[in-house]
């Protein structure tokens, strides 16, 4: 009974499925193991024979490399490159579990909140350590901005540290919510074609929503390197932060 | 329970999911009973990954990259240097073209001027040589003058001494003859 309602229940898909139940094995943690092994052999083929001249291999890795060399180097500057592998490894994880996410049958690693929020949390605890860090209490300015009136300061400051604390939580609610929604509408698009045809005569409708159901893969995969994206530019900036809390 | 209900021929399917989930069903993402063991995992695989990435594969990418940078950079400044060496052999070509060309120039001049020199001694000897010919045939003539000057007086004497012979009848004196022919010629 429960089996073919759950076939085509658009959650079914997000489920965890205990594999060593207890070491808490599960296949998001396969598919995890699974991306970060993609990575490393990635760049280790790429770079087991690295010319000067670079095949196709090295150079999609040469070209993420410099992509993301680029983009923390223009929000977090020269400074922010003692980031670059946090945010590297940042943006090639989200990526790749995004993508893996797109592979028929697959799990998205990503659509689970507490993926997300660790990912976050990452984030936010390297730019508060290393904010005290390198500038002990003057990182605190990061919420008292320069050229306003004293009389509305209370106010501005309240707003800043919410804003601030708001960052994980949009952080990892903007990537979860995205893939989870994503992945949800694919399925209820999928699954029209499938009840529609197998409920006879209206079958021949079946292709309206299965060219939905095309269109949206195409949208998700740009959604996968997108939120991947998204994710990486909103670390450099909070990155960027810790550097510079003036504002 | 799972197992004391599984021989009551409880459906096989159900007794699974209620061992794999036997908590509340919800959301699988917002179950929170999984996410202990996520959070685990997940630390593992991205430690292993931020290890690999930045104790391996990025210090590797970056040395290609930097690698490769640098050599387009030293070619670059090898290709210049050469070019800047190219340019100062023509330039030195030019030099030594101008100097050769105004070496011949001057070659030539000299030739020219040492050809007048020459033709201008030559000349100059020639009309040296014709002058004395021209001095040596003028005495020539001057002395055949003479001599012939000479003659005519010796001839005048005679004739005047036969014309005045012929008018007296006698002979003139010699040195009369002389003195009248001197003073005549004179």
């Amino acid at each position: 009974m429960a089996a073919p309602t759950s076939k085509l229940d658009p959650i079914h898909q997000f489920e965890l499925l205990p594999i060593i139940p207890q070491i808490g094995l599960t296949q998001s943690s396969l598919y995890m193991l699974a991306a970060v092994g993609l990575i490393s052999l990635a760049a280790w083929a790429a770079m087991r024979s690295s010319s000067l001249v670079p095949g196709r291999l090295q150079s999609v890795v040469e070209m993420s490399y410099e992509f993301i060399a680029n983009t923390v180097r223009q929000s977090a500057g020269d400074e922010g490159m003692r980031f670059f592998p946090l945010v590297f490894s940042l943006f090639t994880f989200v990526l790749v579990l995004n993508l893996l996410g797109m592979v028929p049958y697959g799990f998205t690693v990503t659509s689970h909140i507490i993926i997300t929020f660790a990912l976050a949390m990452i984030v936010m605890t390297t730019v508060v350590v290393y904010g005290f860090m390198r500038h002990g209490t003057h990182f605190l300015g990061l919420f008292v901005p320069s050229g306003v009136p004293g009389y509305i300061m209370p106010l501005v400051v309240l707003i800043e540290v919410i804003s601030f604390l708001s960052r994980p939580i949009s952080l990892s609610v903007r990537l979860f919510a995205n893939m989870l929604a994503g992945h949800i509408a694919l399925k209820i698009f999928a699954g029209f074609v499938a009840s529609l045809l197998a409920a006879g005569f209206v079958g021949i409708l079946s292709p309206l929503p299965l060219a939905l159901a095309v269109a949206l893969t195409a949208l998700e995969f740009l959604v996968a390197f997108l939120q991947a994206y998204v994710f990486t530019i909103l670390t450099c900036i909070y990155l960027n932060d810790a550097i510079h809390p003036g504002h | 329970m799972a197992q004391a209900q599984a021989p009551a021929g409880a459906p096989k399917e159900g007794s699974q999911v209620a061992a794999h989930a036997p908590h509340q069903p919800g959301f699988p993402p917002f179950q929170a009973n999984t996410f202990g063991g996520q959070l685990l995992w997940f630390a593992i695989a991205f430690g292993l990954l931020y290890y690999f990435m930045s104790k391996v594969a990025l210090p590797k990418i970056g040395a290609v990259l930097e690698d490769r940078r640098s050599r387009i950079a030293r070619d670059l400044e090898e290709a210049q240097a050469m070019r800047q060496r190219s340019e100062e052999a023509e330039a030195a070509y030019q030099l030594s073209l101008t100097e050769a060309r105004d070496r011949s120039k001057g070659i030539a001049q000299e030739m020219r001027d040492k050809l007048t020199a020459e033709s201008d001694v030559r000349r100059r000897a020639l009309e040296a040589e014709l002058a004395e010919k021209i001095a040596a045939s003028e005495a020539t003539i001057r002395s055949r003058t003479t001599a012939a000057m000479s003659n005519v007086r010796g001839i005048a004497a005679d004739a005047a001494t036969a014309i005045v012979e012929r008018v007296t009848g006698r002979a003139p004196d010699r040195a009369v003859v002389d003195a009248a022919l001197d003073r005549t010629l004179r």
